[in-house]
């Protein structure tokens, strides 16, 4: 089995030194029959070994096809990648042929998805469906394949894994089914895990169930993790650090205990009060007016200035503010983000 | 927002409300087998401009609690009194008028908006079933009205749905449930599928209302954190059962079911300051299943309380010594698990 493995890890420029994962000036654009929609324009990410890096940002904001982009499992057409670069130890991914691109799914980047019922084959047993990774990338026997397949159910806590094994998802209730999911994704031990929305669809107090255990299993791999969510709470007991996406930008990106002590874009700090805190009382809420903008037609200048508190005239104009440096790793998009962070800071 | 008083009259009262689903097993011939025990005994006041609030995870039963309520079920046994009329005992002409007096707003607003009527249709459309509320030729001006009131342009009377965003969206299902003018609107996750810059938008609009109209919500949700912001009162649901009843204050700060406080403590608070300084508990397992709880208390199964009594004997939902408000727990006791500040 090792040689198997030394063999898939080979890949051309393979750099142990160089980023874990590497997302530079990503963009990516869906040509429908309404128009052009620029879903990511110019998406700069970074990643090391052991991190949690998460991506907030409302629907439609990218953050979803940011991470079909670096899996490449944009579907193209409509999708394409215009630009960019999504580096995995020093390799490109995005010139890979599509051969190697297979291997690097599952082998050393791996994800899982909001609907977890969605997402496994309702004829397949459970069992089969973890053993066909086995089988598929390492090229183990029917019976090899089984047993692994039972010490991941055992490992993501589903009890009396050797009986659940023939079991198929509509068996498994929902979060059973998002443990199912976050086996499969470990099962070959990548190195990155994206987790898109992974707790939307479930109870609280199933939703702190899987969080620990994703925490845990991160801890024992030192993987490095990507949680696109949109719940800020989540955000702020599991990230290390955050990017806010807003039209297919990264607003502002910074360690999680500054963003949330002192944002420093409009955005981040008019989402952070508008949100009920279940330990506040009396908290009155701040309204965002308007909506988020029509990919087709994102606003001149800065894309957020429709609906921002602070717009001024240069808002309006292009360019659209660039990337200035708040502070050592941490930037923001907007001209006035002195001011911004200036304030009281938005949650006390 | 004003808090309205302990003694403002009650305008909606359910006794021992209950609905099972039948499990039938057969073709031909369906026999039943068992039943889906989704609402099971439930008793609940709601008084004029009071928001109750009713929390739950999925499968507790708060939806068809909802359907009852507005009449879309019919309950198995139980009363629902709206200002003296016990509604599933009424039909014909009495039931219409009476459900004048309550409405609801559904959770998504994507599909319970008929895609090919336009919005002056859609809010007009109650008018259609209850004529007397507005005469045709005022039906307009009416709808224009309820469209000001949500906050959307008159003018958009001739658009239909899928030219609004999903907030927007959602003020048309509230215009609809505004038409007749009832005292009572159920709102069945009004907010859960909208995004959260647009949720605070949402809740804003259905604050201002109540005040406006001196509305009263029951307010079904399991977004704990919206709860604790609109609700005066809050009922916690498991298993078809109010396991705990009580104000904001006394739901959220001194918590005396363990389930209520496991729930609570579940709910990630967005300030990364508190992270691993919060008291959380986290269950084991999961919900059991509806047609076949577990004997007495039906939270014993995942319960760290859990002695003999609690299989043997139901606990009832009632003021205990160690609870000042409505508890169903043998060994209910104070913990406060979410440490709020003002």
């Amino acid at each position: 089995m090792t040689d198997i493995k030394a063999e898939i890890d080979v890949l051309p420029g393979l750099d142990s030194s160089a980023r874990l994962l590497e997302v530079e000036d990503l963009r990516v654009e869906f040509r429908t029959p309404a128009g052009v929609a620029r879903a990511i324009n110019g998406v700069n990410l970074h990643l090391d070994p052991g991190e949690t890096l998460a991506i907030l940002g409302e629907s439609g904001c990218g953050k979803s096809v940011t991470a079909q982009a670096i899996m490449g499992i944009l579907d193209s057409p409509p999708g394409f990648i215009t630009g960019g670069a999504i580096r995995y130890r020093g390799v490109d991914l995005l010139k890979l042929p599509e051969e190697q691109r297979r291997k690097v799914r599952a082998n050393h980047i791996a994800m899982i998805f909001q609907d977890a019922l969605s997402a496994l084959n309702p004829v397949f047993s459970v069992g089969f469906q973890l053993g066909e990774l086995f089988r598929v990338h390492r090229g183990m026997s029917r019976q090899d394949a089984k047993r692994r397949a039972i010490e991941l159910l055992d490992m993501v806590k589903i009890p009396a894994a050797r009986q659940r094994i023939n079991d198929y998802p509509h068996q498994f209730s929902g979060g059973m089914r998002q443990r199912v999911m976050i086996a499969m994704a470990l099962a070959l031990d990548p190195k990155v895990l994206i987790a898109d929305e992974p707790t939307t669809a479930l109870d609280v107090t199933v939703q702190a169930q899987i969080m620990n255990l994703l925490a845990e299993l991160q801890r024992e791999r030192n993987m490095g993790l990507i949680l696109i969510t949109h719940d800020m709470g989540v955000v702020a007991d599991v990230a290390d650090r955050i990017s806010v996406m807003y039209a297919g930008k990264v607003v502002e990106e910074a360690p999680v205990l500054d963003i949330y002590a002192r944002p420093a874009h409009p955005y981040t700090k008019a989402l952070l009060e508008s949100i009920p805190r279940l330990d506040l009382k009396g908290q009155k809420l701040n309204v965002i007016k308007g909506l988020p903008p029509n990919l087709t037609r994102i606003p001149a200048g800065c894309p957020f200035n429709p609906r921002c508190a602070y717009t001024r005239d240069v808002c309006r104009a292009d360019p659209p503010p660039p990337q200035y440096d708040v502070a050592p790793g941490r930037t923001a998009r907007c001209h006035f983000w002195t001011e911004v962070a200036g304030n009281e800071p938005a949650v006390s | 927002m004003s808090r309205p008083s302990a003694d403002a009259e009650v305008v909606l009262e359910t006794r021992g409300l209950v609905k099972h689903f039948p499990i039938t097993r057969g073709i031909v011939f369906k026999t039943k087998v068992g039943a889906v025990r989704a609402v099971d005994g439930i008793d609940l006041q709601l008084r004029r401009g009071e928001t109750l609030g009713v929390v739950g995870e999925s499968g507790c039963g708060k939806s068809t609690l909802a359907k009852l309520l507005v009449g879309l079920e019919k309950p198995t046994a139980g009363s629902i009194n709206v200002r003296g009329q016990d509604m599933p005992r009424l039909s014909g002409a009495a039931l219409r008028r009476a459900r004048r007096n309550i409405q609801m707003v559904m959770q998504d607003p994507y599909t319970s908006l008929n895609p090919r009527m336009t919005v002056g249709d859609i809010i007009g459309e109650p008018f259609d079933i209850h004529p007397e509320v507005a005469p045709r030729g005022e039906r307009k001006r009416r709808v224009q009205e309820l469209l000001d009131l949500v906050g959307l342009n008159p003018e958009h009377i001739n658009r239909y749905p899928h030219q609004f965003s999903g907030g927007q969206r959602q003020r048309i299902g509230i215009a609809r449930a505004l038409a007749l003018r009832p005292e009572i609107i159920v709102c069945d996750e009004p907010v859960s599928a909208l995004d959260v810059s647009i949720q605070a938008q949402v809740i804003n609009l259905l604050e201002s209302l109540q005040d406006e109209l001196g509305l009263s919500y029951i307010f079904i949700a399991h977004d704990l954190s919206v709860v604790r912001h609109i609700a005066d009162r809050v009922a916690v649901m498991y298993l078809g059962k109010i396991v705990e009843i009580g104000t904001e204050d006394q739901i959220y700060d001194s918590p005396t079911h363990p389930y209520t406080q496991a729930l609570l403590s579940a709910v990630p608070v967005p300030d990364p300051t508190l992270r691993g300084q919060r008291d959380q508990i986290v269950l084991e397992g999961d919900v059991p299943s509806p047609a076949n709880p577990p004997s007495g208390c039906r939270f014993r199964t995942r319960c760290w309380k859990a002695q003999e009594i609690c299989a043997e004997q139901e606990p009832a939902l009632t003021a205990r010594e160690k609870s000042a408000h409505p508890s169903a727990c043998h060994f209910a006791e104070e913990r406060n698990v979410v440490h709020a500040v003002e």
